[in-house]
């Protein structure tokens, strides 16, 4: 049964968890996303869950650890400082293929920066963030809706796979207000958790662990997951293209940012320009291909996020053709305007002289 | 004739990477003689530090997995809310549990979580190379006190049990030894205590094991064994420092 | 009397069961085994009263007694 509401990005993100059977919470209080703790406190509670308000970050990362390892659904969330404690806890679980969920609602830095809504732990989050080669899905919600589904999507992904899985979204996603609906879907075939610690009642020892000693192990653990996160990029790339055909500019932008442009498009299109909306879904895997096919033959790319300079990075990777692309980056934990990026929009209209109806 | 000594079922039949002498060998057979003894092999978890017992997983005959450094408590905490049916223990050592793990162990014992966790403690960062470790009693030698532990360098020794036996959610604290023979039956009796207590859902049990690091105190372990009864529990005295079950 | 048996090629040679002997019922090795230590092995097994303390001190689980 489904069941719609009112709600902030925060309380959304934690109901979903909670309708795609996560009973475990782990968590620490820090702005802006202290929502999610308060209404897992009261939540878990009601639905046989568990809730632990934990002493740091770190702690609480490894309790999710400690939950998956016994193979339930465990989630933490938090914002960019508490996220930068998590990361070896991440590492941990990428080492040992604990499937798990981190949230972040990014705010700005570095350091403790401010409580802004910020896209700048898009490195940290894409690039793995902790030590050793790895990978963890990165999904970008763009609206509250969005944010409820993708929470049961990455739930899914991280049993799939058996990985961590982040969603990352700006501090306007977790506070906005929108209409959501729940509704809980049946999950796909997902692989028996036997390798989970539940007492070796009928089977032989199960262990869990990242150290690998022996000559080669760890070459071979390590292509192992190679092999997975290829199988990563073969089948979770997820993206929006809207109105990318043909057209003479695009703009490309992730989480909120991508609402600004979003509207924008709809005003530029009935004065006759041409140009389209890209925006990545899954940030890792970075649909690469999707995005060069999208703006092939198009005058200029404009990449829109609030940091000052790492979505464009991978926008570069994608079309290795650097004069085509534009970089409209806002760090400091500043929401960007939609006259900022109008007037972008408009400088690129005249340099290249781009005609309108 | 009848077998009155063997190896538990729960101890797998493999030779250990420990050095000739070191309390772990000892320690583990205790643990797995307990899990055999209260009947919980099938649903007991363990939980390896980073540490010289990091590879605990590869001697328990029981699922067990392995923490980052510290996080064990922490990793416990989320496996027992998790499924409280199951067994958990943490196996900890000094600079695991003392240095890097402090928060972890302190917040894990103030909730009074249901689980139990196992502190060996012998004074130095083993598995690193003899380092001092919060535990290094004033005056010892090691890689990074050249000159000895210094009190006004270093501070003193933590004692962790002393520190948890104040929490209301801590149940149950001991600190043995397992020196010779009688003092390893204690520190069985104190284990099979702490698992018992938990089986039961009474909560936080700690039990902290004084152990030799013959290589790292550069002693031959006979003589290793002697420096605890001599000097090791000066500093950490044996004897149960909490029992709730004990007003009763 | 009671039987002590040892794992010989396990043995690290820490002494610590020649310790514990109230009997003085196990010796070191004049021999090397593959670990190139003197081991363990029990000599005056009819002085052995089957106490097993000798096992409840060996660190590595390698001592076996029967009474």
């Amino acid at each position: 049964m489904s069941r719609k509401g009112l709600m902030c990005g925060n309380e959304a993100m934690a109901e979903a968890a909670i309708t795609a059977g996560c009973r475990c919470y782990f968590g620490y209080p820090i702005t802006p996303q202290n929502e999610v703790t308060a209404y897992m406190s009261r939540r878990m509670p009601e639905v046989g869950g568990q809730f632990v308000q934990s002493e740091s970050e770190v702690a609480a990362i490894n309790m999710v650890f400690g939950a998956a390892a016994i193979g339930a659904r465990a989630f933490t969330s938090s914002s960019s400082p508490g996220i930068s404690l998590m990361q070896e806890g991440i590492s941990y679980l990428a080492g040992n293929e604990l499937p798990s969920v981190i949230v972040n609602i990014m705010r700005g830095g570095p350091g403790l920066g401010n409580i802004g809504p910020s896209q700048a732990d898009y490195f940290q989050a894409t690039r793995g963030g902790g030590h050793g080669d790895y990978r963890t899905i990165v999904l970008a919600p763009a609206s509250v809706q969005e944010l409820a589904d993708q929470m049961f999507l990455a739930f899914d992904l991280a049993d799939k796979y058996r990985n961590p899985v982040m969603v990352i979204a700006d501090g306007v996603l977790g506070q906005i207000v929108e209409p959501v609906e729940f509704s809980p879907k049946e999950t796909a075939n997902l692989p028996k958790k036997d390798w989970a610690l539940t007492g070796c009642s009928g089977r032989a020892p199960n262990k869990i662990r990242s150290l690998v000693l022996g000559d080669n192990e760890l070459l071979e653990h390590n292509r192992k997951l190679q092999a997975k996160y290829r199988a990563m990029e073969e089948s979770e790339i997820r993206y929006e293209s809207l109105e990318t055909d043909g057209a003479d500019i695009i703009l490309v932008a992730y989480g909120s940012p991508s609402r600004t442009c979003r509207s924008l498009l709809k005003k530029y299109r009935q004065e006759g320009y041409r140009i389209g909306l890209f925006r990545p879904i899954t940030l890792w895997p970075f649909p690469y291909k999707a995005l060069a096919e999208a703006a092939h033959g198009s005058r200029m790319v404009l990449v829109v996020e609030m940091s000052a300079g790492q979505l464009v990075e991978d926008v570069r990777l994608a079309l290795l053709n650097d004069s085509i692309i534009r970089l409209l980056g806002k760090p400091g934990g500043e929401v960007i305007q939609s006259h900022e990026v109008q007037s972008e929009i408009e400088k690129i209209i005249e340099e290249f002289k781009i005609k309108g109806r | 004739m009848t077998k009155v000594f063997t190896r538990p079922y729960s101890l797998k039949d493999v030779e250990t990477h420990y050095c000739g002498g070191c309390g772990h060998g000892i320690v583990h057979r205790l643990i797995a003689d307990a899990v055999d003894e209260l009947g919980i092999r099938e649903r007991v978890v363990g939980i390896a530090p980073v540490g010289c017992a990091v590879l605990a997983y590869d001697y328990f005959n029981f699922d067990v997995c392995e923490a980052a450094h510290g996080r064990a408590p922490a990793v416990a905490t989320g496996m027992k809310r998790a499924r409280p049916d199951l067994i958990i223990f943490a196996y900890q050592g000094d600079g695991d549990l003392a240095a890097i793990g402090m928060a972890e162990i302190i917040h894990a014992a103030n909730r009074g979580e249901n689980i139990s966790v196992f502190f060996v403690n012998n004074a130095v960062y083993g598995m690193t190379g003899g380092q001092m470790a919060p535990t290094t009693m004033i005056g010892q030698k090691t890689e990074t006190t050249p000159r000895g532990r210094l009190m006004e360098q270093e501070g003193s020794p933590i004692r962790v049990s002393e520190l948890l036996a104040q929490f209301d959610g801590v149940k149950f604290v001991e600190r043995c030894t397992i020196t010779k023979p009688k003092n390893v039956n204690r520190t069985k009796a104190a284990i099979t205590h702490a698992l018992r207590m938990q089986i039961e859902g009474k909560g936080f049990g700690f039990v902290e094991i004084l152990s030799p690091c013959p290589t790292y105190w550069g002693l031959q372990p006979r003589v290793a064994m002697k420096m605890i009864e001599e000097r090791m529990i000066e500093v950490f005295p044996l004897g149960q420092l909490k029992d709730i079950e004990e007003k009763k | 009397m009671a039987k002590v048996t040892i794992i010989t090629q396990r043995c690290k040679g820490c002494e610590l069961c020649v310790e514990s002997c109230p009997h003085g019922v196990i010796v070191m090795s004049k021999s090397l085994n593959d670990k190139g230590v003197h081991f363990a092995q029990p000599a005056m097994l009819e002085d052995c009263t089957g106490c097993a303390l000798c096992a409840m001190m060996c660190p590595e689980v390698i001592i076996e007694v029967e009474k």
